[in-house]
């Protein structure tokens, strides 16, 4: 028999529906898995977390595990691996347990892991002078002392060891904070499986099948190529993969959903976001995707092999977060001849108002949406009869940021004529929270595990 | 040709680089696409977008080549002004670029 671990959400915001939708319809599935975290989720929880101290992970997490307590009252085993618990798993453990003793489910394990938040000890650290070099922007190089006072989060991806050791407990529900995506499903298959640490092959086949689901649907036909041919797109099903012993693994949906999967689909989801495929970096292997094979094997059925793994970094990758600022967007359609150039216009006007305001915004993009705007300058511009004005402005004070927010709209009554859609209203400041991906000992991380009874 | 018509792609975001994967679509044409779609040329391609120097690595059993494309999102995810912030739309616009008769 093989291991049967679905995906039911790939980002926060996705299909509130599809646990409950998947379970029912892919009965023996043995475990979902839901993935919350982006690389700046966690400092919006943040935000949240100010305001009420006992939030600070996704509610929609609470929301999907409830969904599922009718399949538990009724017997179902069915396990959930999730990294909603955000920057509090505890908190959203103890609501999930109340939200789910009030539907009527009792004896279940909920298993919290915990230990990645280490802002902390990394502010420990800059104090002390130590392991900076290794907290440099692994982009930039830059020095982590520039950011230091700002910093909002800091937190480390850990592996697949408190998740096994969760299970290894019992849990039917885990909630995680930051892990890596691959772990999600990895997990599972080392508890169920029992590889080895050295068992980097293996290893590296679970953590390619976590993968090729963690973004949910776009295995199943979603942000694909050739996505006008994808059939019954408003009702694409979920993915899931059965792993084998060995690792590999087939990628598959339910019957009668909508999507596909196929070669192409697969293909494209793999090397999603792949920097280095020689060197794809987790807490349990270097996974090498050189001699990964892909083959349709039946109808919405992809097989996968070829997984190459050896000895991980002796590194955790941190993802940290900063205070930048503030920034705010707004758009105006605008009909007519010249369109482009009346944009334009539009947008010399908003920025020497707000000069003349007193402040010479930080950074000011005006863009003619219709033009090519997702590419600047790399295919040539055509003319157009009607285009959609976007501003985008940032700067580090919010009055500045405010100022562009009340000279936009004037442009209803000053710009030209054909100027339209202004429905939605003036735009409002945001915080920017700007991303430090960096690096940490794994020996300064550790990782804690409870069991709360529901 | 434009690429898109022997290739299909996929992009996405790694802070302020851009991750892009070319795959042919017919595994024959996979040595073509190999030749031509050199690291130098989908630089110069992409150098209006302040597009810096670009790593490609070959996968030849994914008949694939993956790009990392630095600088292209100016600032990246929640920094960058532009619409597409994300590299969301780098996989089409790598598409429409033109590569002769190969």
């Amino acid at each position: 028999m093989t291991l049967k671990i679905g995906n039911a959400q790939g980002f926060w915001g996705d299909d509130p529906d599809a646990p409950a939708r998947l379970v029912s319809q892919q009965s023996d599935l043995d475990y979902v898995t839901m993935d919350y975290l982006a690389e700046v989720s966690l400092s919006i929880m943040a935000a949240q977390r100010e305001r009420k101290p006992e939030l600070g992970y996704p509610r929609d997490c609470v929301e999907a595990i409830r969904s599922l307590a009718p399949f538990w009252r009724t017997g179902r085993r069915i396990r959930v691996v999730t990294n909603g618990g955000g920057l509090n798993p505890r908190g959203c453990a103890e609501a999930c347990a109340a939200a789910l003793r009030k539907d009527g489910c009792k004896g279940l394990r909920i298993g919290i892991v915990s230990g990645d938040d280490i802002l902390e000890r990394m502010r420990r650290l800059i104090r002390e002078g130590s392991s900076v070099d290794l907290m440099r922007n692994l982009e930039t190089g830059e020095g982590i002392d520039r950011i230091s006072e700002r910093l909002v989060t800091a937190n480390a991806y850990l592996g697949v060891d408190g998740i096994v050791r969760a299970l290894e407990s019992g849990a039917d529900i885990v909630l995680t904070g930051r892990v890596t995506d691959s772990s999600l499903v990895c997990a599972p298959c080392v508890h169920h499986y029992g590889w080895k640490t050295t068992e980097y092959d293996k290893l590296a086949g679970g953590l390619v099948a976590a993968h090729v689901i963690e973004c949910g649907i776009q295995v199943s036909g979603g942000i694909s190529t050739d996505w006008l041919e994808v059939p019954s797109p408003a009702d694409m099903g979920f993915p899931f993969v059965e792993v084998e012993q060995d690792g590999t693994f087939v990628v598959t949906k339910p019957d009668g959903t909508g999507g596909c999967v196929t070669e192409q689909t697969v293909k494209e989801q793999l090397l999603y976001e792949i920097g280095d495929p020689e060197r794809y970096l987790t807490p349990e292997a270097t996974v090498s995707f050189r001699d990964i094979e892909v083959r349709q094997e039946g109808t919405d059925r992809v097989r996968l092999w070829g997984f190459r793994g050896s000895a991980p970094p002796s590194t955790y990758k941190v993802s940290a977060s900063y205070r930048d600022g503030f920034w705010a967007q707004g758009t105006l359609t605008i009909f007519g001849r010249d369109a482009l150039e009346k944009a334009e216009r539009c947008g010399r006007i908003v920025q020497e108002r707000v000069r003349r305001a007193g402040y010479d915004l930080e950074g000011f993009e005006v863009e003619s949406l219709g033009s090519g705007a997702c590419a600047p300058g790399v295919l040539p511009a055509t003319e157009l009869l009607e285009t959609v004005l976007r501003i985008a402005v940032r700067d580090s004070r919010e009055e500045a940021v405010e100022r562009f927010c009340r000279e936009l709209t004037p442009l209803v009554t000053s710009g030209p004529q054909g100027l339209t859609g202004f429905s939605a209203g003036r735009p409002r400041p945001s915080p920017v929270f700007g991303y430090w991906p960096c690096l940490i000992p794994r020996d300064m991380v550790s990782v804690d595990v409870e069991i709360l009874e529901v | 040709m434009r690429l898109g018509e022997i290739a299909y792609a996929r992009s996405g975001d790694k802070g302020s680089a851009a991750t892009l994967a070319i795959f042919a679509r017919r595994p024959e044409d996979f040595g073509r696409l190999e030749r031509v779609v050199t690291a130098e040329r989908v630089q110069r391609f992409f150098e209006p977008m302040g597009c810096g120097p670009v790593r490609r690595f070959s996968l030849p059993k994914l008949q694939a080549l993956n790009f990392i494309l630095p600088e292209v999102l100016a600032g990246g995810g929640s920094r960058s002004l532009r619409v597409d912030a994300q590299g969301k739309a780098i996989g089409q616009v790598a598409l429409e670029m033109e590569v002769g008769d190969l």
